[in-house]
């Protein structure tokens, strides 16, 4: 599953995530009928607009054994929310397919450690990085230490600890446009603690949160990369 | 009072505001989590909560029907009210009854949210506040910005100069050389309200719990000004929202573990205050509990909803919320603030009616966090998803907002993978033009995404035309 804001904005965490997967033995398919998760429509409220885009998800990805998502926060709009969606439906057929798909879907540390059992990916990645754990990661699916685990293992990194990690960056999906003040001053808040490490490279396993501090520390002209997680475990050190 | 947006951003301008809230809330969160994780069973007991709070919601009439029998069984005189007029109306006509041109108020959110105070007031008799984080903003003619620590955005120096300003006006004047150092502030605001606890007949409560079984109420408090004011003064008046019935005396033994470590962080609250009726020859002779409803039936009808009316006003979820951390309580527009203030009040007035209330759910970023701290286990996000539906719903029909128009044009994108596939290609396109030509102004919503962020360059083309060029064959 390459999420939406993935499929537009940021192409190589999905080429990332399907070249992770082939060097574990993993054969993947990227179903050409998928488009989002839904998860802008129903966290902004738009319950009713969901329900054709919940339907298009189920159908797209309908039949396969797993389907990864380099995203927590949509890995947790699909496992908790698209029932929601189905019955405001009012549709059986469609709650009975929501409920056969939601339990298949994982996010990719989740995939990684618990489906295929590694932890060492066999990444070199030769920098200082910090990890933000993203609160959908981190409260909605409760992937606790996977990501940090995944990243101990890779050869060369430097883990640096982000103070107070486990606050929200500030981003909130149409929050950060309809409350764009208050976003913002929490985002700044993150970027300083992610000055205050040191690190070379913030990694997150969101792509928006990843836009959110980026685009601050960007601004900032703060000279700190951002880079999914997946970016980092596809790297093989040679340039 | 105007839109979270609008009233928060005047908050994220006051540096000192805060500075004085994220030190505030920085120390409790970090007091709360140490006494929580000392307690092994913790997880059970928030169950248990959520569990007799429920049970009882569901049964809410029999309950409050048991409590009233028992109430007036010990003497109390109970009366019903179904909105904040009917509820200021009796306590304001107990007073007169009395001839009383003043009372003293134990802290209470109830009478808070129906503004007793100004009720009060309008009938010529003065409301005076002996909690001292109440008292603070009481003479510094300000809002409380904190269920818990009303005064959570005033810091020292604050404070002194609003009991200098002040006091004098309100009673008995702050000593002339009175500094900021917490004691000596502390000690001004003993002696003037010493002088209030025992010169008034009549005192005005809320209850933290409604035992049914015995028709106890109980107040639950730091500072012992809630003690003073339930047993020196004549008469009492309790104002009682419905939702605070707990059936048993062995269900409010898990709220009493579960409130103090959850809003204060203290293993135990220093008073407990228990009172059923009148006793003869001790304390007030006079005892009224009015019951009150304000919306709560409202919220109770919301079949998602109703869980907020398990709320215990720990506070919990307010200390740790990224949002009202920086904005403070003032922005919600509300005396409840924070993620239980951008539900409750939404829940008890009814959305569609006004901006300011449409615009409580949205005051969050879906973090989680309150969800984690709540003692009662209010799935507060899925509460604000609910009602932002509500909102959204509210608003069909008629022109539609930009936000509508933006959100049904992408689910329409969406339900068509080729549609999609159209869309994100041609927004591909303008976007490196847009890029190429160096526009600086772009219209909503990237303009508010772009005053203090940068967007990312569009990338050569999406991950789509990658996988079926290259992807799926390599």
């Amino acid at each position: 599953m390459v999420t939406c804001l993935g499929d537009a904005l940021f192409p190589d965490v999905g080429r990332a995530t399907v070249s992770l997967l082939r060097r574990l033995g993993v054969g993947v398919e990227v179903p050409t009928g998928q488009t989002c998760c839904a998860q802008p429509m129903v966290n902004t409220g738009y319950l009713e607009e969901a329900v054709p885009v919940v339907r298009t998800f189920v159908e797209a990805f309908a039949g396969y054994d797993a389907v990864v998502a380099p995203s927590g926060s949509c890995a947790g709009s699909v496992r908790h929310q698209h029932a929601l969606v189905a019955r405001r439906a009012g549709d059986p057929a469609l709650a009975e397919a929501v409920a056969r798909t939601a339990p298949r879907v994982h996010e990719l540390s989740e995939f990684l450690t618990d489906v295929l059992g590694v932890e060492d990916v066999g990444a070199t990645f030769a920098h200082r990085v910090t990890y933000h754990p993203t609160c959908h990661s981190l409260r909605l699916l409760d992937v606790g230490d996977r990501p940090t685990r995944l990243l101990r293992a890779v050869r060369g990194l430097e883990l640096l600890e982000l103070p107070h990690a486990q606050e929200c960056c500030g981003f909130g999906g149409t929050f950060a446009v309809k409350n764009a003040d208050t976003s913002v001053v929490i985002g700044q808040d993150k970027a300083r603690h992610v000055l205050d490490t040191g690190a070379e490279v913030l990694v997150a396993s969101d792509s928006s949160c990843l836009m959110h501090v980026g685009g601050i520390l960007s601004r900032q002209r703060a000279g700190v990369r951002v880079m999914h997680l997946a970016e980092v475990l596809a790297a093989t050190g040679s340039p | 009072m105007p839109a979270f947006p609008q009233a928060a951003r005047e908050a994220l301008g006051n540096a000192q505001l805060r500075a004085n809230l994220a030190h505030a809330t920085g120390t409790i969160r970090a007091k709360r989590a140490a006494v929580v994780a000392e307690v092994e069973d913790w997880e059970e007991l928030r169950l248990a909560g959520a569990a007799i709070k429920d049970a009882t919601l569901l049964r809410l009439d029999e309950h409050l029907l048991r409590l009233e029998a028992a109430l007036q069984a010990r003497g109390a005189l109970v009366h019903w009210a179904r909105d904040a007029a009917e509820a200021c109306a009796v306590v304001a006509e107990v007073a007169r009854a009395h001839g009383v041109d003043e009372v003293v108020k134990v802290k209470s959110m109830a009478t808070q949210e129906i503004g007793l105070n100004e009720a009060l007031a309008a009938e010529g008799i003065a409301a005076w506040e002996t909690d001292l984080a109440e008292l603070i903003v009481q003479l510094g003619d300000d809002l409380p910005s904190h269920i818990l620590v009303p005064a959570i955005h005033r810091n020292r120096a604050e404070i002194r100069d609003i009991f200098a300003r002040a006091m004098g006006a309100a009673g008995r004047p702050a000593p002339a050389d009175l500094t900021d150092d917490p004691a000596r502030l502390a000690e001004a605001a003993r002696l003037h309200l010493r002088e209030k606890f025992l010169r008034a007949r009549v005192a005005v409560s809320g209850a933290n719990f409604a035992v049914a079984d015995t028709g106890t109420l109980v107040v639950v408090e730091s500072e012992g000004n809630g003690r003073m004011c339930l047993t020196l003064p004549e008469v009492l008046v309790s104002v009682v929202g419905i939702e605070k019935v707990v059936p048993t005396w062995s269900g409010l033994e898990v709220f009493l573990q579960l409130l103090p470590r959850s809003s204060t962080g203290e293993r135990m609250n220093p008073y407990t205050s228990t009172w059923t009726g009148v006793t003869p020859g001790d304390g007030p002779q006079e005892v009224h509990v009015v019951l009150l409803d304000n919306g709560r039936t409202r919220a109770l009808a919301d079949e998602v909803g109703r869980q907020a009316l398990r709320c215990i006003r720990c506070s919990a979820c307010l200390n740790v919320c990224p949002v009202y951390e920086r904005t403070g309580g003032h922005a919600y527009g509300s005396v409840y603030p924070g993620p239980i203030g951008a539900i409750l009040n939404p829940l008890l007035r009814g959305v569609g009616q006004d901006a300011q209330t449409d615009s409580l759910p949205y005051a969050s970023t879906l973090c989680g966090a309150c969800f984690e701290v709540c003692p009662v286990r209010i799935d507060i996000p899925e509460v604000l998803v609910h009602l932002r539906s509500q909102v959204v719903d509210a608003h069909r029909g008629g022109l539609p907002r930009p936000e509508a128009v933006a959100m049904r044009g992408g689910a329409w994108a969406f339900a068509r993978p080729r549609r999609w596939a159209f869309v994100e290609r041609a927004g591909g396109l303008l976007g490196r033009a847009v890029g190429r030509l160096g526009v600086r102004r772009l219209p909503w919503p990237a303009s508010a995404w772009t005053r203090a962020r940068d967007l990312p360059p569009v990338p050569r083309r999406p991950f789509r035309s990658w996988w079926l060029r290259e992807g799926s064959r390599s």
